[in-house]
């Protein structure tokens, strides 16, 4: 006897026909949805704040005057934080990474460890900002410097490093270790000569976003105590400084309805340099694409 | 027990083949092996001597790759892996703790399952061993990749191509590559984990005819699962069953006149 009766499957088949449809119209509608509410905020910032957008908002300070006022000094600070946090993380987080994929043990120890650092990527950025603030910048005596903010931003980011570094590093293919090791090589030679040039797209892929990430914070500079109007610019780790976010966290507060066009102006300079830094990382991917 | 096999026909010989076949590269001496409490190798004495290619065959899950991966201690990249008795190379104990693995694996190339050369060129692929072991003199290394690339029967076919990367030539070609670049470190022995199991026939009859060639100057160990493979191309086999050797001696015999009856059910075709 026949289990499927082709004449009653084919009877039945419009109401799978139409469920099938009523999945793909919802999942596309949640990605309108959250397309929208990016064109939106694009369209409102860009209204509200090319028109502020000049040479001049780039070269000048910032100002009591809304038509004066300028982003230089966030820029540059923002340019000083990265050069402090972006060797900083990396350095750390791959080590960190290297360590727990090809060195340690696998035990109790190092999944307790393993699950901390997952769990710290989730950890709210002002909870980061209340340790820099006990260590670096009290303990330490580094006050609200370049440094201090550099460490504690590190600090935010390296959990989400270290994750992509293991996964990069996961990722390279078994059979590539057993050949060099096969053939006598310690394990510092397999992993520079074999392992990280075949992760390294991965790590930097991730360390890149994560630095996207630490240039838009807010809160952590917030709690360190970073200033906002600056009329200098560092001269070095240990200056002050004032960052982007920080700046148009400012503007937009003020009462005056001006500044928050020139709010708006600085988000797009913000939004400027992540764009810029997020293409680096996909030039990166792509340049180094894995050919295993 | 089976070393007493071979010992035994060592006497009966003929004195001139004694003395062609007289040095062990490995003996094994009641080797025993633990993955977690699973008994993968149990007591095993094998005698492998040099410039022979010795054969192992046997089911799955036998042991076969097992007991090569112990030869140059690449087993223990497995996590709780535990081992007993020992293995002398060259009347040495790999086991001994001032023995690094290092060292040992200077000495014995592997070549595996599936054709794994590095993201890299050619050039690249036969040269890491060299490097990474101190030659930085861009002619000795040109030397020694020619070298190696003749030895492995690939020279030919890619010698205008050196500089591209391995993975643009076919799986056969890479298979050869990764011979070349085991035999770039001036091996003793070469190990090789079913190395034809992954290629079409022709590339298997390249790689076959090679073996050949190679063991005049190598000391060959090659695990297979093809047993027609094992017939052809080695001088001694060993039957593995379970974790352990059923029979090892000259692969005629093996072939012709077992003498265990599970070793004729296995190379009649009536298990594995």
């Amino acid at each position: 006897m026949k289990y499927i009766e082709q004449d009653l499957v084919i009877q039945r088949m419009s109401g799978r026909k139409i469920l099938n449809l009523i999945f793909k119209v919802l999942f596309l509608f949640a990605t309108s949805l959250a397309l929208l509410a990016l064109a939106i905020l694009l369209f409102r910032i860009v209204t509200q704040g090319a028109g502020h957008l000049s040479i001049d908002f780039i070269q000048n300070f910032a100002s009591r005057f809304p038509e004066k006022a300028g982003i230089k000094a966030a820029l540059v600070g923002s340019l000083w934080l990265m050069a402090v946090v972006a060797p900083t993380s990396i350095i750390l987080g791959v080590g960190s990474a290297i360590y727990l994929e090809e060195y340690a043990k696998k035990n109790k120890v190092t999944t307790f460890i393993q699950v901390n650092i997952s769990n710290l990527a989730g950890v709210p950025s002002v909870v980061f900002g209340l340790l820099g603030l006990t260590i670096f910048v009290r303990a330490l005596a580094l006050g609200n410097s370049i440094l201090a903010a550099g460490f504690t931003m590190s600090l935010l980011i390296l959990p989400v490093i270290i994750v992509a570094s293991q996964e990069a590093i996961r990722s390279v293919p078994a059979e590539l270790r057993d050949a060099s090791y096969g053939m006598g090589a310690t394990k510092w030679q397999t992993i520079v000569r074999i392992i990280l040039p075949a992760a390294i797209p991965g790590i930097l892929t991730g360390s890149i976003l994560a630095l996207s990430r630490a240039i838009g914070e807010t809160a952590p500079l917030i709690v360190i105590g970073v200033p906002v109007i600056i009329q200098f610019l560092p001269s070095g780790v240990m200056d002050t400084f004032t960052a982007l976010p920080m700046q148009i966290y400012d503007w937009s507060s003020r009462p005056q309805q001006e500044f928050q066009q020139v709010a708006a102006a600085g988000i797009i300079v913000l939004m400027a340099f992540l764009l810029f830094m997020n293409s680096i990382a996909v030039f990166i991917r792509n340049k180094f694409h894995k050919r295993y | 027990m089976m070393t007493t096999i071979v010992e035994k026909e060592r006497t009966t010989e003929s004195p001139v083949r004694v003395k062609e076949h007289a040095k062990s590269v490995y003996s094994t001496n009641q080797l025993n092996l633990w993955y977690g409490s699973n008994h993968a190798l149990k007591n095993i004495d094998l005698d492998i001597k040099e410039h022979e290619v010795t054969a192992i065959i046997g089911p799955s899950g036998c042991g076969k790759s097992t007991y090569i991966k112990t030869l140059n201690r690449m087993v223990e990249l497995v996590p709780s892996v535990k081992t007993s008795g020992e293995i002398l190379y060259r009347d040495r104990n790999i086991f001994d703790s001032n023995y690094s693995v290092e060292e040992l694996r200077t000495r014995v190339g592997m070549v595996f399952q599936k054709p794994n050369p590095f993201p890299k060129s050619i050039y690249d692929n036969v040269a890491y061993g060299p490097r990474i072991h101190g030659i930085r003199n861009k002619k000795i290394l040109n030397e020694i990749v020619e070298k190696s690339l003749r030895g492995a029967a690939i020279w030919d076919e890619v010698k205008d191509r050196l500089h591209e990367n391995a993975y643009g030539v076919s799986g056969g070609q890479q298979q050869r590559i990764c011979i070349a670049r085991a035999l770039a470190i001036e091996p003793d022995v070469i190990l090789m984990d079913e190395p034809t199991s992954a290629l079409d026939p022709i590339s298997t009859l390249k790689i076959e005819e090679l073996v050949q060639e190679l063991k005049k100057d190598y000391s060959i160990i090659i695990v297979t699962h093809n047993m027609q493979q094992a017939a052809r191309i080695s001088d001694k086999t060993a039957f593995f069953l379970n974790g352990e050797v059923v029979e090892f001696d000259h692969t005629d015999t093996i072939f012709s006149n077992p003498s265990d009856k599970r070793t004729e059910d296995y190379i009649s075709g009536r298990f594995g």
